[in-house]
């Protein structure tokens, strides 16, 4: 068995982390891969934490990534970046928003949203490309496709032509959503391209 | 050409080209996806059932009135249709009847993790476990004319990953099947003492037949890698093995575990050193290996080193072989594992422990945010079910004494409330029930009638938000639609509990605190058993979706005093000290403005016409 390359999607709730994941599975499968993508739904909607993994390679077996297995993560908020970042492999990086979302305990009072995350990440040594893609988003004329703004920095790290992406995009997103989302692809990818 | 499915398309899919023609569901994850993709197919009736009794009773009446049906479930939902599947395994089949259960190991969205293997085993019915989405697609088809060819139901057992995740399929097409003549056949499947007793006999012989099956069945098969290692392993477990041990070892792979292929197990581990049971949770396959006895002289270790708790994944597997593996270290294998590429499974830096938690929690706008504001603050036992509102025990309401089962909340809450009567303690002073619209329709309406039956004074609160919204906004005959999406007759739950007996039904608005205040206050002053309906739109629901004006915080008369957290809102956040309301994520419930005790959360467009 060949190696295979194992990328992480990570957000809360209704980020749109799933439909992210989707739209690099589909690439994968068109580039002739074999791919498992494994997503937990349920209460994916109510502002939980949410994970999806992405596995490809030439024979892929496991249906998810373990601790310390990751060559990839894309963070869709920077506490959930935080969070899974055990998950990443040595020499493995994360792509993240800088988006920050507080979670139950934080927006009762009780905690504090932790102001620090970027610098204790870089101190513990983890490869981190900061993004602000809810900001790109905003400028689009929505926020919510944040999660392609995230997909397009996230594809100029893998072997693949924009184009393969923009059919991913076009096969996965329904027409309607489809121009701003190629738009919100094209502005992420810039960043990273640079 | 092959697409990404998940497993649960696949199953619908493989159902679809074995010529399915009725399937009938409760939703419950992870199996709710099955049906909704159904649904999606020409020349199939997809139905909600109200339960998953209800429902595999239809699936066996349409099996024995001649269409190839499937039924789908979670795990749980197998318990409370677990009478008709014992019934199914006497009576028979006409058509091809194929059952999913969608097990969920470590309890991803379920009160359990039990292992719905050994249905199969007291059952008595063949078991298929797909690896992934291909097999999902395939096992199901197949598993229909296993069906009939055996005369049994067959159950299809996936897991959370399998159900939900997604692997490449290559499709086939749709064959449509023959209906049989329809006999009455009394000596068959009319179950009483005198038909049951030689149908028990049937059943027995049906095992014998199908375990002979299952020896050469295409879905069980020997993969030779280094016979160093023997796995025995079936569903997901198999890909972690392969995953961590690769060529390594050897795999007997069962996609029918049960009956359990005996002589090809003994065949198998007659050729390799030492044998490793590698399966999820219980151990299920391990105990028919090791019934084999003494005829197996090798080495057997299964739940001795592999977790019986939670989900499996990779390193799990990797750290629990570590000392079968150090032993083995030895071996000259074609070893292509992960672990042999050198994957280190132990070294993984620590989690940070300084992030913050993130449970899910209430939308805003949710229905269920107004009704535990008011619970949080009496003295009573709330009485749980299953649904979105189970939330309500989290802080910062923590409102909530018990979750039990689907529907639960009323039967527990009325023997609950008899406790209250028999001992009259000072605290809790009443029992009050909390249950969503589509649990009530499930398996509520019964405790309910117990309730008015034997007069106990239950306060039973139906959080009425026009949906079944925790598996994703699955229609119930409370909503209006049925899955296809055509109009149906919508229950009326006043009329339901009026029905049942109640005298005291209230309707009220959940987004207006004082009127469900009121009327909790009353049904506490009433000594016999009442009902409220909270009837308010989940918040996610499109269709019924109200636009109202989002709130502000006015700083200038806002006392600080932080009370509005309390209704745990995601609009809600504090910055530089001052509360804030994102006017983005705000729906202008309005809720958070009615636990305000200065006024001073209004609606923007009332802030400016004030300023004006």
């Amino acid at each position: 068995m060949s190696e295979t390359t194992n990328m992480m999607l990570v957000g809360v709730g209704g980020q749109g982390t799933i439909l992210a994941s989707r739209v690099a599975a589909q690439l994968l499968l068109d580039a002739g891969f074999d791919v498992k993508m494994s997503e937990v739904h349920g209460m994916a909607q109510r502002g939980g934490s949410v994970t999806t993994h992405v596995r490809y390679g030439e024979r892929v077996a496991a249906p998810t990534i373990s601790p310390g297995q990751a060559d990839f993560i894309l963070a869709f908020e920077c506490m959930e970046a935080a969070r899974y970042a055990h998950f990443l492999k040595d020499g493995g990086a994360i792509v993240a928003n800088t988006r920050r979302i507080p979670s139950l305990p934080i927006l009762i009072g009780r905690e504090a949203y932790p102001d620090d995350i970027p610098e204790r990440m870089s101190a513990r040594g983890i490869d981190v490309r900061w993004l602000d893609a809810s900001g790109i988003a905003t400028g689009l004329g929505n926020t919510r496709v944040e999660n392609i703004v995230m997909l397009g920095a996230f594809s100029s790290v893998l072997p693949f032509q924009e184009d393969a992406w923009r059919q991913a995009l076009g096969a996965v997103i329904p027409a309607k959503h489809l121009e701003l989302n190629l738009a919100a692809f094209a502005a992420g990818r810039e960043l990273t391209q640079r | 050409m092959k697409t990404l499915m998940s497993g649960n398309e696949a199953i619908a899919r493989g159902a679809w080209e074995a010529g399915v023609r009725f399937a009938s569901a409760y939703p419950g994850t992870p199996s709710t996806e099955i049906l909704e993709n159904m649904a999606r197919y020409p020349k199939v009736q997809s139905r909600w059932s109200v339960n998953e009794k209800t429902a595999l009773e239809s699936a066996l009446g349409a099996s024995l009135g001649g269409v190839r049906t499937l039924c789908a479930m979670k795990h749980v939902g197998l318990n409370v249709a677990a009478d008709p599947l014992f019934s199914s395994s006497y009576t028979g089949v006409s058509a091809g009847l194929v059952i999913v259960t969608a097990d969920d190991p470590g309890c991803h969205s379920s009160q359990n993790e039990q292992d719905n293997r050994y249905y199969a085993r007291a059952a008595k019915l063949p078991l298929l476990e797909p690896s992934d989405s291909q097999e999902a697609l395939d096992f199901t088809r197949r598993a229909f004319a296993l069906s009939e060819e055996y005369d049994t139901p067959v159950l299809l057992r996936v897991t959370t990953r399998i159900a939900h995740g997604k692997s490449p399929v290559a499709v086939g097409i749709r064959a449509e099947a023959t209906a049989p003549n329809y006999e009455r056949t009394l000596a068959k499947r009319v179950l009483v003492p005198a038909v049951a007793r030689p149908r028990h006999t049937a059943v027995e012989e049906r095992l014998v037949r199908l375990q002979t099956y299952a020896e050469s069945s295409p879905m069980n098969r020997i993969e030779w890698g280094s016979r160093r290692l023997g796995v025995i392993t079936s569903g997901v477990a198999y890909q972690y093995a392969r995953e961590v041990l690769g060529d390594a070892a050897s795999y007997l792979k069962l996609g029918m575990a049960f009956p359990f292929p005996e002589a090809l197990a003994r065949n198998f581990i007659a050729q390799v050193e030492q044998v490793i049971v590698i399966e999820e949770l219980d151990p299920f396959l391990e105990e028919a290996v090791r019934s084999l006895g003494t005829v197996v002289k090798r080495p057997i270790e299964g739940k001795s080193l592999i977790p019986r708790l939670g989900e499996l994944d990779s390193r799990t597997v990797a750290l629990a072989l570590a000392p079968v593996l150090a032993a083995a270290s030895d071996s000259t294998g074609a070893a292509t594992g992960a672990l042999a590429l050198g994957h280190d499974y132990a070294a993984v830096p620590d989690p940070d422990d300084q992030v913050t938690g993130r449970p899910p929690m209430f939308c805003a706008g949710c229905p269920h945010r107004g009704v535990f504001c008011e619970l949080a603050r009496l003295p009573v036992m709330v009485s749980g079910d299953i649904g979105c509102y189970t939330l309500g025990a989290l802080p910062p309401f923590s409102a909530m004494d018990t979750c039990i089962d689907m529907g639960a909340s009323i039967a527990a809450g009325l023997g609950f409330q008899t406790a209250l009567d028999i001992l009259g303690p000072d605290k809790p002073t009443r029992t009050i029930a909390v249950i969503g619209d589509s649990t009530f329709f499930h398996s509520g309406m019964t405790g309910l009638l117990d309730a008015v039956y034997n007069d106990i004074g239950l306060i039973t609160i139906i959080l009425d938000n026009r949906i079944t919204a925790m598996t994703g906004h699955q229609e119930n005959p409370g909503s209006g639609f049925t899955l296809s999406g055509s109009p149906a007759r919508e229950a009326q739950l006043a009329d339901v509990a009026r029905a049942l007996g109640i005298e005291m039904v209230r309707t009220v608005d959940p987004f207006n605190l004082s009127e469900v205040r009121e009327a909790i206050e009353a049904a506490m002053s009433n000594p016999g058993p009442s009902v409220i309906i909270a009837r308010g739109p989940c918040a996610l629901l499109k269709r019924l979706q109200v636009k109202r004006p989002a709130y502000a915080v006015d700083q200038e008369t806002c006392r600080k005093c932080r009370a509005c957290l309390r209704a745990a809102c995601p609009a809600l956040y504090v910055e530089d000290g001052n509360v804030q309301i994102d006017a983005d994520v705000c729906l202008g419930c309005g809720v958070c403005s009615q636990v305000c005790q200065f006024d001073s959360i209004r609606p923007i467009r009332a802030a400016e016409d004030g300023e004006m």
